[in-house]
């Protein structure tokens, strides 16, 4: 059984690129993701720099899925909305958007995840508050996702303002 | 007179390589060793625009063979019109390329 390591690591979710640098970090120095659960991260022992590992929010698609098997791609794992893959290396370098436009859609579909639940928890923090403190929670929960909303609209307004010179 | 627009580079050569048939795969590996590596589809770019074309009637997938889940792609007539027209476009802009600054390089 190939020695395996377990982390607990937070990432807030407008930071995914870091999380997935990180995973790519660790892949080069020999730890390949193979099992993902909230802020929990199960690597095992592989050759260095043989993974690439590549995140994205997306709902089960099972023909995207099996479109990214096809070109090499081992599913990893499901974290609420958001999915982990990885490929070796040996088959070439791996990404899953190669032009600004799929990234501006990919942050456009963070964006409305995080308006749908960050309005929810507002809403349900509003009509809690009176009768109990978990209402609290929850718009404190809702403030936080309104900002992740923000950053994520930072960063595709940045790749719009790019995309007016090049794809 | 119609509009017209330039396509993406990426959608260029999902095209040019769907005159013949293919799956997925073999139109990433189409376009790189059309652009002599240059050109790299990734596999969720080329997903979603492969879904944008057919949606357009740009491009149709074959009917899938008999024991293999591979989905296979191919150029139709409006398609193949789109890309001779941007063929037309793309030499228009290497002609005024060169007629303004392909003499300066050369110098």
């Amino acid at each position: 059984m190939t020695e395996r390591k377990t982390v607990w690591k937070w990432f807030w979710v407008w930071d995914f690129e870091k999380e997935e640098e990180w995973l790519n970090r660790m892949a080069m120095e020999g730890w390949v993701l193979c099992q993902v659960h909230f802020c929990i991260f199960i690597f095992q022992r592989c050759q260095p720099e043989s993974y690439t590992v590549r995140i994205e929010m997306h709902s089960t698609d099972e023909a995207y899925f099996s479109f990214l098997e096809e070109t090499g791609a081992e599913y990893v794992g499901r974290v609420a909305w958001w999915v982990y893959f990885r490929r070796s290396a040996e088959l070439g370098p791996f990404d899953l958007f190669s032009d600004i436009d799929s990234r501006i859609t990919h942050l456009d579909r963070i964006g409305r995840m995080l308006l749908c639940v960050g309005a929810a928890n507002i809403c349900i923090g509003i009509a809690n508050a009176f009768h109990s403190g978990v209402g609290i929670l929850n718009l404190l929960c809702g403030c936080v996702l309104m900002y992740a909303l923000g950053r994520i609209r930072g960063k595709a307004e940045a790749l719009r303002r790019e995309r007016t010179l090049r794809e | 007179m119609t509009e017209s627009f330039a396509l993406t580079e990426a959608v260029y050569y999902i095209l040019l390589s769907l005159c013949t048939p293919r799956h997925g795969y073999g139109i990433m590996q189409q376009a790189e060793s059309l652009s002599g590596g240059r050109v790299h589809l990734a596999a969720g770019t080329l997903y979603g625009a492969l879904s944008n074309l057919s949606d357009r009637g740009w491009i149709q997938q074959l009917p899938e063979e008999f024991g293999s889940r591979k989905k296979e792609y191919r150029i139709t007539d409006s398609g193949y019109e789109i890309l001779c027209g941007e063929l037309a476009r793309l030499r228009q802009l290497v002609t005024n390329g060169e007629e303004i600054i392909g003499g300066m390089h050369n110098d």
